[in-house]
This record gives structure tokens, sequence and C-alpha cells, in this order.
């Protein structure tokens, strides 16, 4: 292959990062379950330690297995350099911890996921860090919610569980005005379906348990740095324009250019907090990319089939899926993510509470579990399980009524989940 | 030539062909990337000559320094240009004055002069500029992936070993013709 030649998504998904072992010829990236890495001489181990040379001292900060899923990740989003972490919370703890000081403020889409509210509301808060949170479909709310101590904004690019599009492009400029970086969380969409970079975000993260590993079996998750942010705005962001003591004075974004921010989020943040990824876990999820591409078209693929199945279905209030021509994100959708609207998406069934549990309890082929992104079809009714401590109204906001059911759809055969959906909601009618 | 793109093979090449390296406005200051530059350049193997007439005759990361270009006491392979752009034409002139000719002068990240570059090449020598030859050795060797950086090259050859240690690797497998 020339090098002009730019290869093509599936070859990165296989390929990007990934070399014959150097010692033993092993061709698939191996396990390297190696808490600490010798050192050639006190030299060499001075450099590394001085981050003057590139190499492996010990794994909370760094591993050869991760290292491989790394270049990957960063590969598959067009980014300039990655960081790979235990779980997408880490991954969005490390990012904020990297550009937040106690009093600062950063702007997140109300829609994201449960979890990420939880941090961003309650965990954030002990950090003095504060989350505004506007109307994602509201763009002049990101606008008026700028302030001086604003440090960035973060949006899921599809958010979970609604299956809504953001506008990624016009909340870029409102960042990019704002002097802030964009964060977008790519999870629910991955790369295969979206590259936020290319429409102006300067972070990427993601859970890479979900889509990305693919199959269920592995926590892991990713910060991207697409290199685009400039970072030397005197004050703005210590950690990378102002000389690190604990470095002998180094301005990370002076040495580190445009992968200063990956560099900053393993150096500072993962060193000192310690949410380092298993090195068995990042091969698990690096053997999963390799069929991404296949995956994640069979999964929207089956998704729309058996959106479509549920929309005509008589015992269905309604559909939220990006992917039906007549929902409200459907133009978004076709801008953003033309291959397909994801897998996860929330129906309401009709008989509210207990047609949603009856659904939930009489699926054969669908798992009932708290996940999303895995080759096996999944289900979840909100209002009974992740959404059960709030109040109806807080249920009803945050689009977790009682008649709502959330599914990840798998890659089974579409006739056959579309087979256990309508004995279960015909059971769940009788009830 | 276009000096935004510069195909891998180019500047492989080139990072294999030469053996001396003088690095024009060299620190002595270990955080500062120049600094960087010269300890891990005299790491894989070449001999560097930092350039710094504050600091002559006393090291940099182990390698002895000058006060110019043409006080150091070897042919010069490579003249590594750590200076503003402006800055850069005045080091190309100090560069053509010396005997033999450099077969290169590379400009730092950052670092562009189409004027210089255009009368270093008039002299046949090769150019590259607004790139820096640790990232591209880390690049093009696989080492830099060890940081998590998109290489943005794909092989199928196993990597190569590089020098005494198993921490280093070099330049040869990632070649896109033997
Ligand atoms: C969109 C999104 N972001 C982040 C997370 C958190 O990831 P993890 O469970 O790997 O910490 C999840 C998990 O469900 C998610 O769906």
């Amino acid at each position: 292959m020339t090098s002009d030649h730019q290869p093509g998504f599936s070859t990165l998904a296989i390929h990007a990062g990934a070399q014959p072992d150097p010692t033993t010829g092993a061709r698939v990236t191996p396990i390297y379950q190696s808490t600490g890495f010798v050192f050639d001489d006190v030299e060499h181990a001075a450099a590394l330690f001085g981050l003057q040379s590139f190499g492996n001292i010990y794994t909370r900060i760094g591993n050869p297995t991760q290292a491989v899923l790394e270049e990957r990740v960063a590969a598959l989003e067009g980014g300039t350099a990655c960081l790979a972490v235990a779980s997408g919370h880490a991954a969005q703890l490390i990012v904020f911890h990297t550009l937040m000081e106690p009093g600062d403020e950063f702007i997140a889409a109300r829609q994201l996921y449960g979890g990420s509210v939880n941090q961003f509301t309650h965990s954030f808060k002990k950090f003095g860090w504060t989350a505004k949170f506007v109307d994602m479909d509201d763009i002049s709310a990101f606008e008026k919610a700028v302030t001086p101590r604003t440090k960035a904004i973060f949006i899921e690019s599809l958010a979970n569980p609604g299956g809504r599009v953001s506008d990624i492009a016009a909340i870029a400029a409102v960042a990019k005005r704002a002097g802030v970086p964009l964060i977008v969380d790519n999870t629910m969409a991955t790369p295969y379906l979206c590259r936020p970079i290319e429409h102006g975000a300067n972070i990427v993260v993601h859970s890479l348990t979900k889509f990305m590993g693919g199959h269920g079996n592995s926590l892991g998750g990713a910060i991207v740095d697409a290199g685009n942010f400039d970072w030397s705005r005197e004050g703005r962001y210590p950690a990378l324009c102002e000389p690190r003591p604990d470095y002998s004075g180094m301005v990370l974004h002076e040495t580190f250019g445009n992968f200063a921010f990956a560099i900053a989020c393993r150096v500072l943040g993962l060193r000192d907090l310690g949410p380092c990824i298993s090195p068995f876990n990042a091969f698990q999820i690096l053997t999963g990319i390799e069929t991404l591409p296949l995956r994640m078209q069979r999964h929207c693929d089956n998704a729309l089939k058996v959106a479509n199945y549920l929309s005509q279905h008589g015992e269905v209030e309604w559909v939220n899926y990006a992917g039906l021509p007549g929902d409200r994100h459907h133009g978004l959708a076709q801008t953003y993510l033309p291959k397909g609207a994801g897998a996860v998406f929330t129906f309401g069934v009709k008989g509210g509470y207990e047609a949603g549990v009856a659904v939930v309890s009489n699926v054969k082929l669908f798992s009932h579990l708290a996940n999303i992104g895995d080759t096996r079809s999944l289900i979840i009714h909100p209002a009974s399980t992740t959404h059960r401590q709030l109040s109806d109204a807080a249920k009803k906001s945050a689009g977790a009524g009682p008649e709502v059911i959330r599914l990840s759809v798998g890659i089974e055969d579409a006739d056959d989940l579309i087979a256990d959906l309508a004995q279960a909601l015909a059971v769940a009618a009788k009830a | 030539m276009d000096h935004d793109h510069y195909a891998d093979n180019y500047i492989r090449d080139l990072l294999d062909e030469v053996k001396t390296i003088a690095v024009v406005g060299a620190s002595a200051n270990a955080a500062r990337p120049s600094f960087f530059v010269v300890r891990y350049l005299a790491q894989k193997g070449y001999d560097v000559y930092p350039v710094n007439p504050g600091h002559a005759g006393k090291q940099i990361a182990g390698c002895m320094t000058y006060a110019s270009l043409g006080a150091v006491p070897v042919a010069i392979d490579m003249v590594d240009i750590f200076r503003n752009s402006e800055a850069a034409l005045g080091v190309v002139q100090d560069a053509l004055a010396l005997q033999p000719l450099p077969k290169a002068i590379w400009m730092q990240l950052g670092v562009r002069n189409d004027e210089a570059a255009a009368l270093a090449q008039e002299h046949g020598i090769k150019i590259v500029m607004n790139r820096c030859p640790k990232i591209e050795f880390g690049r093009l060797s696989g080492e830099i992936g060890w940081v998590g950086v998109n290489s943005r090259v794909l092989s199928s050859k196993r990597a190569t070993l590089h020098g005494k240690g198993f921490q280093q690797l070099g330049l040869a497998s990632r070649r896109d013709k033997p």
C-alpha cells in the first residue's frame, strides 16, 4: 500500500495500531498482562519518566495492548491520539479533570445517558464543577448558558436512550465562539455511523463497553483528541498551558502540539486518578472493533425493521426512532447518521406500567438487563428499574414514563426479534 | 514540491540516510521540546550536535554544544532548525556555507519559510518544514503508538527492534517498498 493511499474504515477497524509482535511474530495483538516493563538502562528510564521517549513504564499509565486499542480508536474517529481507560465514566471524569478547576462550569445537553447526568450532577459537585443542562435541540440555550467560567460543552451525538440526534455542527459553532472545546460522547453512534470531529468536535469520548466492544463482555472507555483546539490561551486550561511542576516545568501544549490533550489526560489524569483499562478488556474490545462495520450496519438494519414493525402495531402508542421517516429527528439523522440511526430506541406500550412490566417479563429472546450495544437484543422498562427511584413527574421528564420500553436491537435475525416482541405484546395486551 | 504533505517514504528515506544532525536553537532546559528532540535522536543512534552560542562547550542531553553550524567539527548530514520562521532563512544561508553541504534541512513544527526552502532546494538539499523529527521517527517506527498517538501507518510486517533495547523500534519494517 503506498503512503498516499487512504485506507477505508473497515481496513482501519482491523489494522490500525496493530503490527506483528517484534519478538514473537504473533499476528494478533497479545494480551500483555504485565504491570511493569523493564527499562533498557537508567538513561532510558529517565527519558521515559521525563516524557522524552515513547515507551511503557507501568500499566496504570499505559500498556502495549491498550496502546493498540488507543491508536485504533484514534484512527477510526479521525483523531490525532486516544487514551483508553476503564469505562466510559472514567473517560468523562478524566476529560473534565483535565479541563476544569474548582468553580468552573460546563454546559451539557439535558438528554444524556442517565448515568452521565448523575455523574455530572452529584459526583462532579464535590470537585466544585457545575454542569448547566440545556435542551439539546435549543441551540440558543447553549449560547445563553455561556459564562466566563464555562470550560466546555458536552453532548451525545446520538442520545441515550431517546435516540435523538444532536446538531453537532451548530453546537460546535457555539463552542467555537465561546472559545471552549466541544466534547461529544459518540458511544451510541460509533465512528462507523458518525465521526463528530468532521463536524467540529474537539474531544470525543466513548463507553467502549457498548457497540465498540460490541459483545457485552468488557467495560472500557476512550478519550479521543481531535488535535484541533488551541490550548495556548493564557490561564484558560492550566493543565495544558502552564508549566508542570511534576514534569520539571514542561508546558504540555508546547511539547506535544496537536496531541497534547490526550497526553495530559494520560500523564496527569490517568496517572493520578488511576482508572486504567485491564489489558484483557483492551484485547476483547480490540477484537470486537474488528467487526464493528459489519455489526453496526446489521444493528441499524435490524433496528429499523423492528421500529417499523412496532410503529404499525396496535398495542404500541408511539416509537421514538430517528431512522423512521416521520420522526422529528429524522432530518438530523440523515445529515449526521446517513448509514443508520443506531440500534437503541424507546417505544410506548398501551396499558402503561403494567403493560410495560408484562412485555419485559414475557420476552424470550430479548434479555431483560441494563446495558446496550451487545450482539444480543436487550430490553428494559426504565420506570421499574433504572429510573425506579424518581417521582412520576421526574420519570416523565427523563423520558422514563410508565409506558416506556427501551430496546437495544442486536444482530440476530430480525424476524425472530419481531416474533419475540409480537408474542410479548400479545401477552401484555391480555394482562 | 508540496510542503503541506510529505509522503511517508520521503521522510523515512531522509531519516534513514542521515547520520549526523545539527540542532540549531537546542535548549539546555530539560523541559523544552528542543531538548527532547536532541535526547531522542541521540538515543536513536544519530550523532547529534546542538548549536547554541550561549551554551557552547557544554553538553545538552549528553551531546557537545557548538556556537555555530560552522564550528561543528564533522560533516553535517541534516540541519534541524529550532528557531522562528523568519530566522530560518539565516540558518539556511549558514548551512549553504558548509563544506560539504548538508543532505537535508529540517524545520521544526511551527517553522516554515518557503523562501529559505526554495534556496536550499536549488542546491539539491532535501527539505522538510513544520514537522518534528522525533514525532516522525516515532510515527514511522510505530513507537508513537505506545502513547496512543495515531501514526496513520498500517503494516502487516513485523516491527523491527532498534539498537540494544527492547523498547526501541527502527524504521525498517514499515516501508512501502522493500
Ligand atoms: C452514552 C453513554 N455514555 C457513557 C456511558 C457510561 O459508560 P460505562 O458504563 O462504560 O462507564 C454509557 C453507559 O451506558 C452510555 O450509554
